[in-house]
Parts: structure tokens; C-alpha cells; sequence
């Protein structure tokens, strides 16, 4: 029977379309439809100046904006020579590994209520209020923050923000031992459901360009911070954890769970040492306050997002309007591998669910 | 394996495919190099098979148009590589003639090039020959035209919808 | 009557009896149980989920089951960009609710294309060129509250339905028929 599930179904995360041939409950092949949320991003970036491109990177990929701002920004940075100061790489710092655990937490709520289990969501979601508290009192805005701009970042962290963030990396630091993994990661229902099912070997995963905490749940050591760093990442301490096949093989649903679990807590040692660390100073720099102009050139700059490698190809002919933008986005590569995922094993339909949902995609990107 | 600078890798490339690098600008933002458009599906075979090289990672296919080049309009193919055991990458380039865009299919090589290709042409109106479904994959199934092309117009209304309000 | 008396346990209201519209009482129960289509599309699509979960908690104003099916639910929350591609499901969807039935226009993108108006070709530029919107929510994504308050408007026109009027909404022929 051919089955249609999307573009609205709750469990895809969006308007994610994927036309599935089944016997029964058994999938036998299906066929991935994208495009229902394709927002003309490139054609948006070439009628706009270098500045006003930033909004729109927020819009992609709406549950880490700080990343994909980040990826954006330092590629013009790059191409226009421009210094970015002490005191702002560190602010990048903060802010993305904050989103970087807001992003993760939503992805965690959101397994759970696909498959099946609703009271995590709502734990996930009073922690991630707060995590957005601190981003509003810092830019004004929930989702879309357009913080981290071309030169700098937009506003300046005060002393107060500062304290908010060590006191809520002190709240949230034993939550995840104590709460969530009691919670979902360890429990026999979460792990019968999601143990042994998509399994994408190492070799696989990387021939369909996949990144981000996905690749790594297949055992695979690459993370952009420490591999190609950018801002201070070199400075900083930090782990890359990696998928070990505890609860079945390596390479299935909960490995990539547990490793966006086990990255939280990277990311909030990170947060930590940054806000100890930060130095005093400018947080923008003052020539790329009005217009930013850069020559004639080309530049391809890559940054770690929740989901994988954000690439932003940025081509300059010398006028204050970016010639071309091409982005690179995590979930696109990530969610192409879901094909060929089907047809390696037979899966059943309720384990799709379960296997969309770990690979983590926000349509947004996906279709940019 | 060790990681390569990029002179050490134009050097493997060429020493294997002396005829494929064209041309290689290397005091840019982000060096690359070009690569004939016959001889890309070898280079990109060489890319990923040598053990020197290993890049097994291909990042990113971007399409942009030069409807103004002096040497007549054109179309480049760029592909980001990269390396996850070697932590290298190369930006290749194709130059295509715009009135004739085709090149060679690398989804063989590289699985992701699959979508990335599909993109590519429905944005930018590439045609990569071998590619086993090329078909739109962003824009509606029946759209008319490249929206990336520097000369395309958006249509007036679609499927009776307005399209432009102002 | 008797028997209302007699199960009546509260003396207070043991011997009153309540005289009502039958208009109002039906409007009372529907618009103090909303049953919103579980349909996002973008960004607008985390606010609506924030709304519905911990801090805000869409079920304090009777309203909250989010409804994956358009046959089960009475207001759709157009949370997200319509794009030329989605405009046909978004119409069907928007048929196979049962009457009567309330729209919301949650961001921008949905009420006149948001950030792409000028060069989204690929974009719908405004949700009310597809079907009849009664609620505009601005904001790039609109916050929790201001889709509450939306919530609430649309249960003040909930509150003034009347039975009888079969009409009110059947779509105007000048509204996108899929083809």
C-alpha cells in the first residue's frame, strides 16, 4: 500500500513529506518530498545589503539562529577583513552553546512525544523558557535573534545577564543527570523503542554528508569547534562525545539521542569557562556599525550548528549587496540519508517516526 | 595520513591528472582551483579514492550564474570537499558554458550529491548527466524557469494564486 | 423537573432554574473547548508548541488539545510560511474541517509574506489569498501571549455564532480554488 505521511503530520517536524510503500506495518521503501517551506533564502540574500542578510540566516534554521548568524557573520568577516573583538568572540560563545542547549532540549521534548512519551516535552520545555528568558533580557526576541551580526554581536552582555547564565548553567548542570535521564534515556520502554532501529553505519553516514550530533551517534570523531576551529574554541576545554553502541549497535536511535544529551553538558562547561574568561571591551566592531563593502572574492565558511556543519558560500563583486549566497544546511544532508535508511532494512512504520525524530531536522533548513 | 596543504593537493591531483587543473587561484579569501568539465567525474573519483587525499566528505554543491563574463556568460559549479580522516578540504570548481549547462553526475561517488544536484539544477538550471532523478526538488513540480538565474523574473500568479502584491 | 430537583445536591440553586439562548449555551461550550489543527509550518510553529506546553499552557483557556487531523478540530493556527507549493493542502486541509470553523493567521510570513514579500518568489504572499481569516496575529514569530490573545478573540466570535446561520462562511468564489 502506498502511504502518504505529510506534509501536515504532527511527527514530522514540519511539512516534511515522505511517501512510504508498505505491507502491512512493514515499510518497504519510501520516498522523501521536500520543498513545501522552500522560502527563497539565496534569492533573498542577493536583494539585500551584507547587513539585512543576517535576519534571514535566523529564519533557516529558527531553533539555533545564534549558529547560523554566526556562520554568516564570520564568513563576511572573512571576506571583508574585518576583526572581530576579544570580547564578542566570547559573547558567541555563550549565546551559542546556549542555543545549542535550547536547540537539543526542544529535540529531546520532541522524541519523547514522538514516541510517545509527553511529560518529557514539558520538562524540556520549562528549561528551555528559561534559556529564552536570558536570550530576550539580551536581544529582545525568543527565536529569530539576529544577535550575533556582521563585526560583533548587537548588544553588549552586561554583568546582570552574566549572573543569570551562571545561575541557570548551576540549575540546569544536575538536571540532566538527575531528571532526564531517569527521565526518557534510560528507560526500558524509550530504550526497546529505540535501540537497533536505523542504524546508519559510520561509512554511510558520511557518503550522504551527514554531520552534526548524528554523525557522531555513528561513532564518527568530527566536530567543526575542535577539528577546524573558529572564534575560541581553541581555548576552550571540551569533549566530543561520540555514539559507543552501549544500548544495541552502533550507530541506532539512541545513540544519536544520547549524544545530543551527553553534548548539553559539553556545552555548558563550555558557557561556563566563557563567562569566567570574558574580557572587557568592545563588543562590535565600529567599521561595520553602518555598511560593510567587501572586495571582489569568494569565501566558504563553515560552523558547528545543533545539527551539523552550517556552511555559508559567500560570493563578493564588490558592491554592498552579497553577489550570491549559498548555505550549506545540516538537517538537508542529514534528512536525504532517511531513503536509503528504509530500504536497507525493513523497518516498521511506528520506527520511521522513531528515526525522523533522531535525525533532528528543522524544515526551515531543510528547504531554506 | 596527514594533512595536506592545499599546493600538496593540486600536486597529488595533477600528478595523477596532469590535463584536469586549468587553472588555480591560490592568494584569494579561500583558494580553489578549476577543473576542466570533462574531466571532473575522474578528478572527483581521484579525490575520494587516493588515500593521500581521502575526502570523503563532499560538503556543499553551489551553482552561480555569470551572465557578464568577458569570456563569454557562464555557470560555475563549485564543490566544497573535505576530509574526515585527513581534516583537509579543496573547493573545486566547474566552468560551464550558460547556454549549455552539463556536467557529470558525482552521486555514484558522493551519495549526498544526490540532493545537492537535484538543487542545483532546480535553482540554477545545471544539468548533471547520469544523475539517475533530476528533477525539482524546492520549488513546485510544474514552476517554469531557474529562480537563481540573474535574469529570472518571478511569474505574475501561480496556479491562479497573485504572486506579486506589490 | 423533578428529577433536575432531586439531583441537584446544592442548595442554593436546588429550586433555580436557568434560562438561556440555546445560541448562547452552544456558543458557550465551543468556544470553551477549542480544538486547534496541529498545523505548523515554521518558525510560528515553536511559539504555537511554546504555547501549549509548561510556562504558558494553552489548556488554561480551554483550548490545548492539538488535534493531528483536520476532521477533529474547529480552529486552524496558520503558524508559518504558506508557500505556492503547500497552498494546495492548505486549502484541502482548510475543506475537511467540519463547520463551523475558525482560522488564525499566526506571523507574518502568513499575513502578507513577512521578510519575503519582496523576493520570495516561492512564497504565498498572505494566507487570507487561499482561505477567509478571522484572527491576524503580527510578529516575526508572534509571542505566547499574543497568540492568547488571538485565542481569546477568536472565542469572542465564537461567543456570537448564531445555529441558525447556515451561510456565513461558505468561501467566496474569488478565493483560490485548487486545481
Amino acid at each position: 500500500m502506498l502511504l502518504n505521511m505529510g506534509p501536515q503530520h504532527p511527527s514530522t517536524h514540519g511539512v516534511f513529506r515522505v511517501v512510504v510503500r508498505t505491507d502491512g506495518e512493514l515499510v518497504l521503501e519510501s520516498e522523501s518530498h521536500i520543498g513545501y517551506l522552500h522560502r527563497c533564502f539565496e534569492k533573498c540574500a542577493e536583494g539585500n545589503n551584507y547587513l539585512q542578510v543576517v535576519p534571514y540566516t535566523d529564519r533557516m534554521d529558527y531553533l539555533c539562529a545564534m549558529m547560523n548568524n554566526w556562520g554568516y557573520a564570520a564568513a563576511v568577516e572573512d571576506l571583508a577583513g574585518i576583526e572581530v573583538p576579544e570580547r564578542a568572540e566570547y559573547i558567541r560563545v555563550i549565546v551559542a552553546e546556549l542555543n545549542r542547549v535550547a536547540s537539543h532540549l526542544l529535540a529531546f521534548g520532541t522524541y519523547g512525544l514522538d514516541i510517545g512519551a509527553i511529560t518529557p516535552f514539558l520538562y524540556a520545555f520549562r528549561d528551555r523558557e528559561r534559556i529564552l528568558k536570558i536570550f530576550e533580557k539580551l536581544c529582545g526576541q525568543r527565536l529569530n535573534y539576529s544577535y550575533v551580526r556582521v563585526g560583533g554581536v548587537t548588544f553588549d552582555m552586561t554583568d546582570e545577564i552574566l549572573a543569570d547564565i551562571e545561575a541557570f548553567c548551576d540549575y540546569f548542570d544536575p538536571k540532566i543527570l538527575d531528571e532526564y535521564d531517569n527521565l526518557l534515556s534510560y528507560n526500558g520502554i524509550f530504550i526497546s523503542r529505540t535501540s537497533n532501529v536505523g542504524v546508519i553505519p559510520a561509512e554511510l553516514a558520511v557518503s550522504y554528508g551527514v554531520t552534526g550530533p548524528s554523525l557522531r551517534g555513528s561513532g564518527v570523531q568530527r566536530d567543526l569547534r575542535r577539528d577546524a576551529p573558529y572564534g575560541i574554541y581553541d581555548r576552550l576545554e571540551f569533549d566530543v562525545p561520540v555514539g559507543s553502541g552501549e544500548m544495541g549497535q552502533l550507530g541506532d536511535c539512541w545513540d544519536r539521542y544520547m549524544v545530543r544529551m551527553r553534548e548539553m553538558r559539553q556545552s555548558i562547561r563550555l558557557v561556563r569557562q566563557a563567562v569566567k574568561d570574558i574580557p572587557e571591551g568592545p563588543f562590535c566592531d565600529k567599521k561595520a556599525y553602518r555598511a560593510v563593502k567587501p572586495k571582489a572574492g569568494e569565501v566558504y565558511k563553515r560552523v558547528e550548528g545543533a545539527r551539523g556543519e552550517v556552511g555559508f558560500y559567500v560570493v563578493s563583486d564588490g558592491t554592498n549587496i552579497p553577489y550570491r549566497v549559498k548555505a550549506r544546511a545540516p538537517s538537508f544532508c542529514n534528512i536525504s540519508i532517511l531513503d536509503k535508511l528504509t530500504s536497507l532494512s525493513n523497518v516498521m512504520l511506528a520506527d520511521l517516526v522513531a528515526i525522523i525524530g533522531s535525525l533532528d531536522i528543522v524544515l526551515g533548513e531543510v528547504d531554506r | 595520513m596527514a594533512r595536506l596543504e592545499i599546493g600538496q593537493i593540486i600536486a597529488v591531483i595533477k600528478e595523477k591528472l596532469p590535463e584536469a587543473v586549468v587553472e588555480e587561484i591560490l592568494d584569494g579569501v579561500d583558494p580553489f582551483v578549476v577543473v576542466k568539465a570533462e574531466q571532473w567525474g575522474e578528478t572527483a573519483q581521484l579525490c575520494r579514492d587516493d588515500s593521500r587525499l581521502g575526502f570523503d566528505l563532499l560538503s556543499c554543491i553551489s551553482g552561480v550564474d555569470y551572465p557578464e563574463r568577458e569570456e563569454g556568460p557562464e555557470i560555475e559549479v563549485i564543490y566544497h570537499l573535505d576530509s574526515t580522516v585527513n581534516h583537509h578540504g579543496i573547493t573545486i570548481k566547474v566552468k560551464l558554458p550558460r547556454s549549455d549547462p552539463r556536467v557529470a553526475s558525482v552521486e555514484e561517488i558522493w551519495r549526498t550529491a544526490d540532493w545537492h544536484e537535484r538543487e542545483t539544477y532546480d535553482l540554477v538550471g545545471v544539468i548533471f548527466e547520469g544523475h539517475h532523478n533530476l528533477v525539482r526538488i524546492l520549488c513546485a513540480e510544474d514552476w517554469v524557469g531557474h529562480p537563481l538565474r540573474k535574469d529570472y523574473e518571478p511569474p505574475d500568479s501561480f496556479h491562479g494564486i497573485k504572486n506579486v502584491i506589490y | 423537573m423533578n428529577e433536575i430537583e432531586n439531583r441537584n445536591p446544592d442548595p442554593l440553586t436546588k429550586n433555580v432554574i436557568f434560562m438561556s439562548a440555546i445560541d448562547d449555551v452552544i456558543n458557550a461550550t465551543r468556544a470553551n473547548s477549542v480544538w486547534p489543527l496541529t498545523f505548523g509550518l515554521a518558525c510560528c510553529a515553536i511559539e504555537m508548541m511554546a504555547t501549549g506546553a509548561a510556562k504558558y499552557d494553552l489548556d488554561r483557556f480551554g483550548s490545548g488539545p492539538f488535534r493531528g487531523t483536520p476532521r477533529q478540530s474547529d480552529l486552524m493556527i496558520v503558524a508559518g510560511t504558506v508557500t505556492h507549493k503547500m497552498a494546495p493542502r492548505v486549502k484541502r486541509l482548510y475543506d475537511q474541517m467540519p463547520e463551523p470553523k475558525y482560522v488564525i493567521a499566526m506571523g507574518g510570513c502568513v499575513i502578507r509574506g513577512g521578510p519575503y514579500v519582496k523576493h520570495g518568489y516561492h512564497v504565498v504572499k498572505g494566507v487570507d489569498l487561499l482561505i477567509p481569516v478571522d484572527v491576524y496575529i503580527p510578529g516575526c514569530p508572534p509571542r505566547p501571549e499574543a497568540l492568547l490573545e488571538g485565542l481569546f478573540k477568536v472565542q469572542k466570535l465564537m461567543k456570537r455564532e448564531k445555529i441558525l446561520d447556515r451561510t456565513r462562511r461558505t468561501t467566496k468564489p474569488e478565493v483560490y480554488q485548487p486545481v
